[in-house]
């Protein structure tokens, strides 16, 4: 037997914030994307339950754009850890006219995400999805609570938040709310990383270095795809890169990098000066984007 | 990696801002793309100088004000530390932001003008530092360089600021003074050539030197978040009680009290994830077994059976209020306090503080938005708590509006 449990500050407080989210609602749901991020929520949430299984399911809102290697991590995660996997597809959405596909050079599905995301709370009745978004990654989520309260429109009324006080989080809700919640809000895109590292956690293997199809747009890298509009000046020439933020095809850049190993990624996020959302195309639309998309009922 | 929670508090005008973004910057936290972003909105609002409050007032409306509404998070890191910075406004109409931020806080920075001195926003600040028992508290007089570094102006400071403190009921605070210039980087990340008269350290020096965990140390309390109770075959009779821990370590083997049952029994196993350990500091989160079979919920507390709380069907406690509606006589509110929830009626105000914070208290029928004051409270049923000042974790709970739902208050018994 080890003598004292050497306490992570981040850990516990996540898995504290877990334990929360069972025991005050009914119906939660992890919102699982591929990337490292809710990677890391599902082994909180292992540890926070052990020795029972994780009490709730996971949802992939699945955009349709996906690199490959995400969706083959996630099954192989699910089937692994006996996980219950829900996905719902943007395509449904689009194909029953409830949104429009965006056409163009700037072309993306990261917007629809959210009807589809919407339809599927109201689907299966989740008061609470549990989400990886972080208070560093962007000015408007730093001014996210932990417990963020959505009305039915699932829209975030950030002026009129509940305050936070100590540990005592505040879950109780109308019928038709929901609440989202970010257990890693206090994490830093190194801290994951750290954990990563420290945990052994399995991630897809875009986030390592790789050959890929590339070209470049605004000084970004983007990926050489059907899924992804080219103008036929941009020239598509093969690049070692990897991934430090997934999203889908659409709206995630690659950065130019030769880490093959996590222990080489970390020491590369020590130094680097550009920031994990410096290659999210979504984010350049505008100063507030994130802030706009979140009010919208944006994860 | 240690983490240290710190509240800041203050207006644009003090260098709050300019304080964190030194920090961030100093520490090389702020990456090329977000230093680019602030030089772009810099220039776009026609500033000849680099304004950090772009960077953490994360709303359209603040930016647009040019104020910080709520309490935004920074983060930021040295080789020793992982901190985080709850940044709030320090205006009167954001004083349960204040609280909020205090609220986490391990240490906090009070934030003076050189040339103005001791202000009523000075005193807000340091009441809350006070009411929240906020161990560590920096005084920053800033703006050293507008002042021509003047040794005496920063002694006269210090001077108005110590009759403050000699007001104070916390004795233990420990509250120090560091001649800064946020603009020029003086005393921040690094000691100061143009102040050699002072032989402090830099504010960041005195952070990294913090070691907020072993200090404090309280009566143990275990609340109970959850019963894990797997349904495989390996674990049949399995019944983990999941919770963190509070004030003090938990040792296997310690006789503990079930708290409202009174029951007892000794803890058996403390679990992490799949591994079973001796003893588990405050601050864990864990779960742990009992010897005995006895009726454990969510809600309950357990204690070591030596360190039993009161119980009472009243309470009386110093309550920040953060609701537009009112606190009055005769509402019901739910108390949250730990994991438990009770039935709440407010009995009387006896008192109310003194928006000015001179420490003059008036009287008043209701509490308003940002107020501060003593509340009476009757509880449905018996309640088992501590008073603030000797536990923070059994001694504060929260008000939610039975209608709303919301958060309408805190309060800190006692």
């Amino acid at each position: 037997m080890s003598k004292i449990l050497k306490t992570n500050a981040l850990e516990s407080e996540a898995i504290y914030i877990f334990r929360e989210v069972v025991a005050q609602f009914e119906n939660p749901v992890l919102l699982f994307s591929g990337g490292k991020d809710s990677i890391t929520l599902v082994r909180l949430a292992q540890k926070a339950f052990y020795p029972g299984k994780i009490p709730f399911p996971l949802l992939h809102v699945d955009t349709g754009h996906n690199f490959p290697e995400t969706i083959e991590f996630r099954d192989k995660l699910v089937e692994e850890l006996g996980l219950n996997l829900i996905v719902r597809h943007v395509q449904d959405a689009i194909d029953e006219g409830k949104v429009t596909e965006e056409t163009g050079k700037y072309s993306s599905r990261n917007m629809l995400q959210t009807t589809t995301l919407l339809d599927a709370i109201e689907e299966f009745k989740f008061d609470a999805c549990i989400g990886g978004a972080r208070r560093d990654e962007e000015k408007a989520r730093a001014k996210e609570r932990i417990f963020s309260v959505r009305d039915d429109f699932g829209q975030w009324d950030e002026k009129n938040q509940r305050p936070e006080l100590f540990d005592l989080l505040n879950g109780k809700i109308e019928i038709g709310q929901n609440v989202r919640v970010f257990p890693i809000s206090n994490w830093t895109e190194l801290d994951v990383w750290s954990y990563i590292e420290q945990e052994q956690i399995e991630i897809p293997s875009i986030y390592f270095s790789h050959k890929r199809k590339t070209f470049v747009r605004d000084g970004l890298i983007w990926s050489a795809s059907k899924y992804v509009y080219r103008e036929e000046d941009e020239e598509v020439l093969e690049r070692i890169v990897r991934f430090r933020t997934v999203g889908d095809m659409t709206c995630t850049a690659a950065v130019e990098s030769e880490a093959d190993t996590i222990a080489r990624i970390v020491s590369e996020i020590k130094t680097s000066t550009i920031s994990e959302r410096g290659a999210r195309i979504d984010d350049k639309r505008s100063e507030a984007a994130m802030e706009k998309r979140k009010q919208q009922g944006y994860f | 990696m240690e983490v240290l929670k710190i509240a800041t508090a203050g207006s644009v005008d003090d260098g709050k801002s300019t304080l964190i973004g030194r920090l961030l910057y100093d520490t090389k936290s702020l990456t090329d793309d977000k230093l680019e972003a602030i030089e772009r909105s810099s220039k776009k609002k026609g500033y000849d100088y680099l304004d950090f409050s772009l960077a953490t007032d994360g709303l359209v409306a603040e930016r647009e004000q040019g104020i910080t509404i709520d309490v935004a998070h920074i983060y930021f890191s040295t080789k020793k530390k992982s901190y985080i910075i709850a940044d709030t406004p320090g205006h009167v109409e954001y004083t349960r932001n204040m609280v909020t931020g205090a609220s986490q806080a391990q240490a906090s920075i009070i934030l003076i003008d050189a040339r103005k001195g001791v202000i009523e926003q000075t005193y807000r600040h340091f009441f809350i530092n006070n009411l929240l028992r906020v161990k560590h508290v920096i005084v920053a007089v800033n703006k050293m360089d507008l002042v021509d570094y003047d040794q005496q102006v920063f002694e006269d400071i210090k001077a108005d600021f110590e009759k403050l403190n000699a007001q104070s009921s916390y004795e233990e605070q420990d509250v120090t003074f560091i001649p800064i210039s946020a603009l020029k980087g003086d005393n921040v990340a690094e000691k100061s050539d143009a102040m050699p008269w002072y032989t402090g350290e830099s504010v960041l020096a005195f952070l990294e030197a913090l070691n907020p965990e072993q200090e404090e140390l309280t009566a143990m309390r275990f609340p109970v978040q959850t019963v894990i109770r797997p349904k495989k075959d390996e674990f049949h009779d399995y019944r983990g009680y999941a919770g963190k821990i509070y004030g003090n370590s938990l040792k296997v083997g310690d006789a503990v009290t079930v708290l409202p049952s009174l029951t007892s029994s000794k803890i058996k196993t403390i679990e992490f994830f799949d591994k079973q350990y001796e003893e588990a500091i405050a601050g864990s989160s864990v779960t742990i077994t009992l010897e005995d079979d006895i009726n454990v919920t969510r809600g309950d507390i357990l204690v070591k059976s030596n360190e039993v709380p009161q119980s009472a069907k009243t309470l009386t406690a110093s309550v920040c209020w953060m609701d537009g509606k009112a606190l009055v006589p005769g509402a019901k509110y739910e108390i949250q306090h730990n994991t438990n929830r009770v039935l709440a009626k407010i009995d009387s105000i006896e008192s109310i503080i003194a928006t000015d914070y001179s420490g003059e208290d008036v009287a008043g029928t209701q509490l308003t938005l940002n107020e501060i004051g003593k509340v009476n409270f009757k509880l449905s049923k018996n309640l088992f708590y501590d008073n603030y000042a000797d536990n923070k974790a059994g001694g504060s709970f929260i008000l939610i509006d039975t209608q709303s739902n919301t958060t309408a208050g805190v309060g800190f018994i006692g």
